[in-house]
């Protein structure tokens, strides 16, 4: 009998951008050459960047891994017989679910990472897909937003507001139509979690939208994915079709009776449009003009109705919560931030990847145990968490736990749970006048403080660099980010000052003032 | 526009006008099918839409992905944002700078080059990141972008619009 070998090259838009797919070809053609049989599956990432394109073998002893392999390795690997599972090349990394990085982590979102074809509807079934809808429909709406309430699940776009309140909110609301929106603008650097998600499970966020909708009497959901992420796209609109014709979308959404039909919307290319009222007027076909609040979206959503607006990985949290029970979520955490946590490793970081966990480990262990310190061997000098709206951390706090009640009292935030390191050739001034640069070229231009304070922020802190009235011009930055911070509708012009201001209490001889790093 | 555009329009109208909140879409697909959206398809928008123009110009005109020109042959975007700088894209961007005279933004004399700025591709765990042609590229080296630049510069006469 002859064998046939299977053998995994990811299918994750990052693996591609590293040589994934010419990868995935040189496996066929050399496997041809020397005339052995081979499933290449195209299965998502693990979320180990610095390992992709990581090569996977199935084997009776689970999936032996190579990585990061190149095009020129694929003959000496095929010599060394990695097909058969041997382990004796020196790409290998032994069996990969036992991988340190991998097996330490807790996932719940990303439970499938790595293991399935994303397209795969059997995959995702065989794999505990559904079985959260399948519960939820069969508890009924009231039991299953019990149990989004006994989770503490906490929305994790940035804002950490409490799901259950909103849900029971837009729930509660009397309308002839209300809406689901899934907030997929993901525009802040360091993160690429929605992203990993939505390219590599997209039946997850579909179940987790479907559960909403059933929950809170929504039949129509919008999935809005930024223009820069063209194959979550693809991927959603192909698992949507799928879903719809195997009967877990449409008009009977798992033998409920109830209907729910889902879109997806491409933005185009602006960051604010990430705020989730900026969101909903972008998917109107307006200009994205921050809206006032209150009316709050819960009540006077899209097109005026009630709508209940989540991040990716806060609604593709619903499934396991609907499934394994509000309590077993909340085991997970610790405080009031409870559940697990997508950490995204990046910048200048030795093992950048996607690393779940519950909250409650500190920041050290984030950075220097799972990130491995900087790439480059140099010594860590800060890390920008929650994207450019977040603080930048010295070293002298990477021992706090990391939730977001401790990273509120440092003035920090845990925002999308990004985080950027950077090293020592850092200029934390010229990060400062970035972070002015980005919200001045971003404002929607509704308020003052934000369009016009950021443009004067930027020559400010151009000011302070070449040393031009020094501390005037420190003393007009302050205020000018309080003016900001008062001032402005929303956070892109609210939280600006955080980054800005992180950078001149930690870092001030980055700004030619001459006290001591690090302090607080 | 060319009889062929004005089609290539109102079939994409009719396609989607009925659909709520149909003008992102609506551009999107012209922009995809035409390369850009023609001033004078504005009208035919606002027509089928029952809005104003100053309404659709407004609209195009807030998103940076919209373009009211033909585009360049090839379009280049280099990641601007914090965990590629951290990696060294500001060099990257210096480098583009010398070979093209194209600062952040702009295009060269004869159209064959584009460079424009993202911020953030969702590849900050393999920066530098960049985009040519909308092809992604991660860890991207001086001698990487050579290899898609260079090609690209050997066709054009030089010099930056
Ligand atoms: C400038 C700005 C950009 C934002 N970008 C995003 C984003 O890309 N994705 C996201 O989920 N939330 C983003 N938010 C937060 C949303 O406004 C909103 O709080 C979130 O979508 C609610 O979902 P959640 O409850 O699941 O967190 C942004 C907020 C601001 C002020
Ligand atoms: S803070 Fe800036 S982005 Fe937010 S509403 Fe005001 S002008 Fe618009
Ligand atoms: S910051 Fe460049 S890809 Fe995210």
């Amino acid at each position: 009998m002859s064998m046939r070998y299977q053998i995994f090259v990811p299918c994750d838009s990052i693996a591609r951008a590293v040589g994934a797919d010419q990868v995935a070809a040189a496996i066929v053609a050399e496997a041809a050459k020397r005339q052995i049989t081979v499933d290449v599956v195209r299965n998502s990432s693990r979320g180990m960047f610095w390992l992709e394109p990581l090569v996977e073998v199935s084997t009776s002893a689970g999936r032996i891994g190579f990585g990061p392999v190149s095009v020129a390795q694929v003959a000496a690997l095929f010599d060394a017989g990695f097909h058969t599972g041997a382990t004796t090349h020196a790409a290998c990394i032994g069996e990969v679910e036992a991988h340190v990085y991998l097996k330490s982590q807790e996932r719940l979102l990303f439970a499938r990472a790595g293991k399935t074809d994303p397209l795969s509807l059997d995959d995702y079934v065989a794999n505990g897909g559904f079985a959260g809808l399948q519960r939820a429909v069969a508890i009924g709406a009231d039991k299953t937003l019990a149990e989004v309430q006994a989770s503490g699940l906490r929305g994790r776009g940035g804002a950490a507001f409490p799901a259950g309140i909103k849900w029971n909110t837009v729930k509660e609301a009397v309308a002839d139509q209300k809406y689901i929106v899934c907030n997929a603008d993901e525009g802040d650097s360091g993160t690429f979690a929605d992203r990993m998600l939505m390219e590599g499970d997209p039946f997850l966020l579909i179940e987790g939208m479907a559960i909403a909708g059933l929950t809170v009497g929504a039949p129509e959901g919008y999935i809005y994915v930024r223009s820069e992420y063209p194959q979550a796209i693809s991927h959603l609109e192909q698992a949507i079709k799928t879903a719809v014709a195997a009967g877990f979308l449409g008009s009977n959404v798992a033998g409920s009776g109830k209907a729910f039909n889902l879109h997806v919307r491409k933005g185009a290319g602006a960051y604010i449009c990430g705020e989730e009222t900026s969101l909903l007027e972008s998917l109107e076909g307006n200009r994205g003009l921050v809206r006032a609040k209150p009316p709050l979206p819960a009540l006077q959503g899209l097109f005026g109705k009630p709508t209940l607006v989540h991040n990716v990985l806060t609604l593709a949290s619903v499934p396991v919560i609907a499934d394994k029970g509000g309590a077993y979520y909340h085991n997970f955490g610790m405080g009031r931030s409870r559940g697990t946590m997508a950490f995204q490793l990046a910048g200048n970081i030795k093992f950048g990847g996607l690393v779940e966990k519950a909250f409650g480990l500190t920041l050290r262990e984030l950075l220097e145990g799972y990130g491995g310190g900087t790439a480059n061997g140099k010594p860590i000098r800060a890390v920008q968490v929650g994207g450019p709206l977040g603080a930048w951390v010295p070293p002298a706090h990477f021992d706090m736990e990391v939730d977001y009640e401790a990273f509120a009292a440092k003035q920090a935030m845990l925002g999308h749970g990004g985080c950027v390191v950077v090293d020592d050739s850092v200029d934390l001034a010229k990060m400062a006048q970035f972070a002015m640069q980005f919200c001045a070229e971003e404002s929607c231009g509704k308020c003052t403080p934000c369009r016009i304070g950021s443009t004067r922020g930027v020559e400010v802190i151009q000011k302070i660099r070449l040393n031009q009235q020094r501390d005037e011009n420190v003393a007009l930055l302050e205020d000018l980010c309080e003016t900001m911070l008062h001032g402005s509708l929303c956070a892109l012009g609210g939280m600006t000052p955080f980054p800005v201001l992180s950078a001149l209490r930690h870092f001030p001889q980055d700004f030619g003032l001459g006290s001591k790093e690090g302090q607080s | 526009m060319t009889p062929d555009q004005h089609a290539v329009v109102a079939r994409i109208l009719s396609a989607r006008q009925q659909e709520p909140g149909a003008l992102l879409p609506i551009l999107h697909d012209i922009q995809d099918q035409l390369g850009y959206i023609p001033e004078t398809a504005i009208a035919d928008i606002a027509f089928a839409m029952n809005r104003s123009k100053a309404e659709i110009h407004g609209v195009i005109s807030f998103y940076h992905d919209f373009k009211m020109s033909p585009p360049a042959a090839h379009e280049l975007r280099l990641c601007r944002a914090e965990a590629c700088q951290s990696m060294g894209s500001d060099a990257l961007a210096a480098h583009v700078h010398a070979c093209t005279g194209i600062d952040e933004h702009g295009q060269t004399a004869d159209g064959q080059l584009a460079v424009r700025p993202v911020y953030c591709l969702g590849a900050c765990a393999t920066s530098p990141a960049m985009l040519v042609d909308g092809q992604l590229h991660a860890r991207v080296t001086k001698e990487a972008l050579d290899a898609v630049l260079q090609p690209i510069l050997n066709k054009t006469t030089g010099g930056a619009a």
